[in-house]
């Protein structure tokens, strides 16, 4: 068996707010293996993106902060790394690319100088280099008409070329690991095959392993060969695909894919719902997150958090669903 | 066949471009097009296209938030871009709009119950304790409680705030509610509520509903009749069954084969789409989608299809497509 590429433990993030500490990422653990493509599924709030932002130690502090933990990534620990060192780390060992590129983009600057400036920060290439290589990765990425395109500004571009620019800009220092944060949110359908189709063209072709954190389950199962869904800061289940799809064990990640609309030849007259909210974060139940909208709910799970335990699927839940 | 309730014929909608020492119209945008479209009582009319063809603008200018810049929009026969202010606040009454951000479309200063008092006021429906009693109806038929009454947007999740929104749109018994992407914001499992939600009003009360949406799925769940737009224009329309069961336009193929499925195991064969939509100030000639279409002739970058039934398509079902001529 290859070593993990990642191996994170007991992750811990704290945000302060007005009214508390809020944990948005509470106790997650997972390894990462390389070049693999590994989905983290969940709702608005249930800390996917934060688990996301701390691989790359880009957490705002203040207010949040890692408050326990580790991170490891070739060799150490990425939550007791320096800045200084993260810096160099990302970009070139770890990428993140994120939902809006237009955001993630400077206005000010042609994607050139800030393709050329990514380069040169991680190699050292002469300017003439760079541009070339950054010349060669737009190419790459699906931009037609490189040459040309690498002197406009990000306003210039369309949504789906500005995320290709992101995605080159990210995969220019030939990184191990990819974070892409709902990279196709923002995009039309058909933009948004256009894009995943890429993405998965340059993992195989980089041999880079992606976490692809969406709230799509359909993006999940088209792209992914694993994945994790979050509830409330906490994995809850991850299972390879296929088995995740086929026999979801955990009843919050069975009652997310029944409540998706599907394309049927006989609709349903209802969707079925998970009834209920998402608990606020700062009044947590002392049991199972997910216990008050739970069908499956046993005495046992109100009073006691169930915990993650096996390899390669498993589900926190005292009730699974039968497998 | 039941009655029709909104015939949408030839309906336009342009926007100048202003640019220029003067500001001088220098172009038009065609955001809307020559639509062509009919919904019957107590149905729902799914509108489906991606960012940027001209849906929400069509929903805006039948609900006359914006004047058309030609055709005809009737409601019961009667033809409401006539109509001077006056003569169109009882045509208002019957039609709302629920929003895509039930936060940007709800006033943060103003208490629940104070946002929806404000129709019935403005309507002058009932006295004053009527319309509380009202209010309270509305909250309790959306699901929320009395509780939420004196309570501020912001309190609300994004499910309840669109709840709000559904309430506000029901204050006035409308028989028409167009919807603009009512559920894209939400995450699924609250989607599913909001989407059962209305389904149920509109078993209930007879609504009709616009309901505009770029998920091909979500429209599926709730529409008789569907649309295609493209470009300010509709280049598929026809029953729910039969545009999924057999969609026409390569567009419509297109868009179908894009979604990602929630099911590993299904093979598929994928449309990847080449290029952007262009911009509808300088659509292209011809057929919209030519530069586009992994089918096209050279008949479709000089020649605009127009909307026909294809041979053996059930009736209704129509597509602008040269392939079917």
């Amino acid at each position: 068996m290859t070593e993990p590429l990642l191996r994170v433990r007991d992750l811990a993030v704290e945000f302060d707010t007005e009214q508390g500490v809020v944990r948005a990422v509470d106790g997650v653990s997972f390894d990462i293996y390389p070049e693999e493509t590994v989905g983290l599924v969940g709702e608005s709030g249930c800390g996917k993106t934060v688990t996301g932002l701390s691989l790359l130690g880009l957490i705002p502090q203040p207010p949040g902060r890692i408050a326990g933990g580790s991170i490891e990534f070739g060799g150490r620990d990425l939550v007791q790394t320096s800045e200084d060192e993260m810096r160099e780390i990302r970009g070139s060992d770890i990428s993140m690319i994120f939902q809006e590129p237009m955001t993630a983009l400077n206005p000010v600057f042609t994607i050139g100088t800030q393709m050329v400036d990514v380069l040169r920060l991680h190699k050292p290439l002469s300017a003439a280099q760079a541009r070339r290589e950054a010349i060669d990765m737009l190419g790459h990425v699906g931009i037609p008409a490189p040459a040309r395109r690498i002197e406009e500004y990000p306003h210039q571009l369309s949504g789906g070329q500005r995320q290709r620019v992101m995605i080159a800009m990210a995969l220019s220092c030939g990184p191990k690991l990819l974070v892409a944060d709902e990279p196709t949110t923002a995009l039309d359908v058909t933009t948004q095959a256009q894009v995943l189709e890429q993405i998965n063209k340059l993992q195989e072709e980089f041999r880079m392993a992606v976490i692809l954190v969406t709230h799509d389950l359909g993006v999940v199962a088209e792209t992914c060969r694993r994945a994790m869904v979050m509830y409330c800061g906490k994995i809850v289940e991850t299972a390879p695909i296929e088995e995740l799809f086929a026999r979801p064990r955990h009843p919050y990640t069975m009652g997310l894919l029944n409540s998706i609309p599907r394309i049927h030849e006989q609709r349903p007259e209802r969707l079925p719902v998970i009834p209920g909210r998402v608990p606020d974060l700062l009044h947590l139940p002392p049991g199972c997150r997910f216990a008050a909208r739970c069908e499956r709910v046993l005495d046992r799970c109100r009073a006691e958090q169930p915990e993650l335990s096996g390899r390669d699927s498993a589900a926190a839940c005292f009730n699974p669903e039968p497998a | 066949m039941s009655d029709v309730l909104l015939q949408v014929r030839e309906l336009k909608k342009y926007f100048p471009v202003r640019g220029g020492l003067f500001r001088r119209t220098q172009a038009q945008v065609r955001a809307v097009d020559g639509v062509d479209l009919e919904l019957q009582a107590g149905q729902t009319y799914g509108l489906v296209g991606e960012s940027g063809c001209g849906k929400s603008t069509l929903g805006r200018a039948i609900l006359r938030l914006h004047d058309p810049t030609g055709g005809q929009v009737l409601l019961d026969g009667t033809d409401i871009t006539q109509l001077d202010r006056q003569a169109l606040m009882p045509y208002r009454r019957r039609m709302q709009m629920i929003f895509q951000d039930p936060y940007a479309s709800l006033s943060p200063r103003r208490t629940v119950a104070q946002t929806l008092r404000e129709p019935l006021d403005l309507h002058r429906i009932g006295t004053p304790a009527e319309r509380d009693e009202r209010v309270r109806e509305l909250l309790d038929v959306v699901g929320m409680g009395p509780r939420a009454l004196n309570r501020y947007p912001h309190e609300f999740s994004g499910g309840q705030r669109q709840r709000i929104g559904i309430a506000r749109a029901l204050a006035l018994d409308p028989s028409l509610i167009v919807a603009d992407e009512p559920v894209s914001a939400l995450d699924v499992s609250v989607q599913s509520q909001v989407l059962n939600l209305v389904a149920d009003l509109q078993r209930e009360r007879g609504i009709s509903f616009l309901f505009i949406a770029h998920d091909l799925a979500v429209i599926q769940h709730v529409s008789n009749v569907v649309g295609v737009m493209y470009l300010g224009k509709i280049v598929e329309s026809g029953s729910a069954s039969a545009v999924y069961r057999g969609p026409k336009h390569p567009y419509t193929k297109a868009l179908m084969s894009a979604i990602p499925v929630p099911d590993p195991t299904r093979g598929r064969s994928r449309i990847v789409l080449e290029g952007d939509v262009p911009s509808p100030r300088n659509p292209p000639p011809g057929c919209p989608f030519h530069p586009r279409c992994p089918q096209a002739m050279d008949r479709c970058r000089s020649e605009v299809p127009v909307l026909k039934r294809p041979a053996g398509a059930e009736t209704g079902h129509v597509v602008s497509c040269h392939l079917y001529d």
